[in-house]
């Protein structure tokens, strides 16, 4: 499997590390909500088809990423820096609520 | 200063060795650059960091990712978004970018003992590099003064090249010894000569 890193072109699989669901949005560290908490923790999308994925060139430039990967081509169809231009991504978040509309 | 050891020391074997009956086609040599320091900048410093370099290297970077140059002397790529590795033969290069780049522009870390730099070079330098690592050592994909982050068998390395058939390899210094070692041996079959 080949990521393409915005940066540093086509890199094997080895050279990255995989960082989790991308559809996971955190709760601010002081939320008291336990729901909240507990869909951060465990609830997964668990997609057949396109899936959003933090990844990291951990044996390249080291940024991160956030991926578009096909659980079941593995199939990438999108790769981008996980800092915008303003520092932060919108990937959890954005992604959650295109599945939220759709369901 | 105190006279910097090689790690390489201990199987540092100057002289000709492997397959070279009918010629060596690689050289390898460290280069102990003086200097070897990273700069980074904060997000929307990346134009003031690279003038910063210009104006202590007096070497212009091209734009774009991985992009670099050197002089033979001073040597400057990019290796991350606003990042960049410069090493020069002299010491003293982090003082002299610890006054040009304020906190506000980024910050400059002294990599001058953590980093040995191993020079590959010959008309089979593509072909045992691409041995090492999974990437395009083309000259079209990587062109000369370009600099690459890649590892080989978890061993982070940063590679800039040098000339058309000459790459500046930059390694941990404390996995040095081994990577040496390796190179050494997957030199073997061309024929390789120590300098
Ligand atoms: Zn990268």
């Amino acid at each position: 499997m080949l990521i393409t890193c915005p940066y540093c072109g086509p890199r094997d699989v080895i050279e990255f590390t995989y960082q989790g669901d991308g559809n996971r949005e955190r709760p601010d560290p002081a939320s008291q909500n336990f729901e909240a908490w507990n869909a951060y923790v465990y609830d997964r999308l668990n997609p057949a088809g396109d899936h959003n994925e933090i990844w990291q060139h951990s044996g390249g430039c080291r940024t991160h990423l956030r991926v578009v990967r096909n659980t079941l081509t593995h199939e990438i169809s999108s790769v981008a820096f996980m800092r915008g231009d303003h520092g932060r991504g919108d990937h959890g978040s954005a992604a959650r609520r295109k599945a939220e509309d759709k369901s | 200063m105190v006279e910097r050891q090689s790690p390489l020391e201990p199987e540092f074997h100057v002289g000709s060795h492997g397959n070279f009956e009918h010629g060596v086609e690689i050289i390898l040599t460290e280069t102990r650059p003086g200097s070897i320091v990273q700069l980074a900048a904060w997000p929307g410093e990346e134009k003031r960091l690279i003038a910063a370099i210009r104006t202590v290297t007096g070497l212009a970077l091209p734009d774009g990712a991985g992009g670099g140059l050197s002089d033979g002397v001073k040597s400057v790529f990019g290796f991350a978004p606003g990042k960049f590795t410069v090493a020069d033969e002299a010491e003293g290069l982090a003082a002299a970018f610890a006054k040009v780049v304020t906190p506000a522009i980024g910050t400059v870390t002294d990599l001058s003992h953590g980093r040995t730099a191993v020079r590959i070079a010959g008309p089979k330098a593509e072909w045992v590099l691409a041995k090492f690592f999974a990437i395009d050592f083309s000259l079209p994909a990587f062109p000369v003064g370009a600099g690459r982050s890649t590892t080989h068998h978890d061993v982070f390395a940063q590679i800039q090249r040098t000339s058309a058939d000459q790459f500046d390899i930059y390694v941990f210094r404390s996995f040095a010894r081994s990577f040496w070692k390796a190179l050494c041996h997957a030199s073997e079959e061309v024929g390789y000569e120590v300098q």
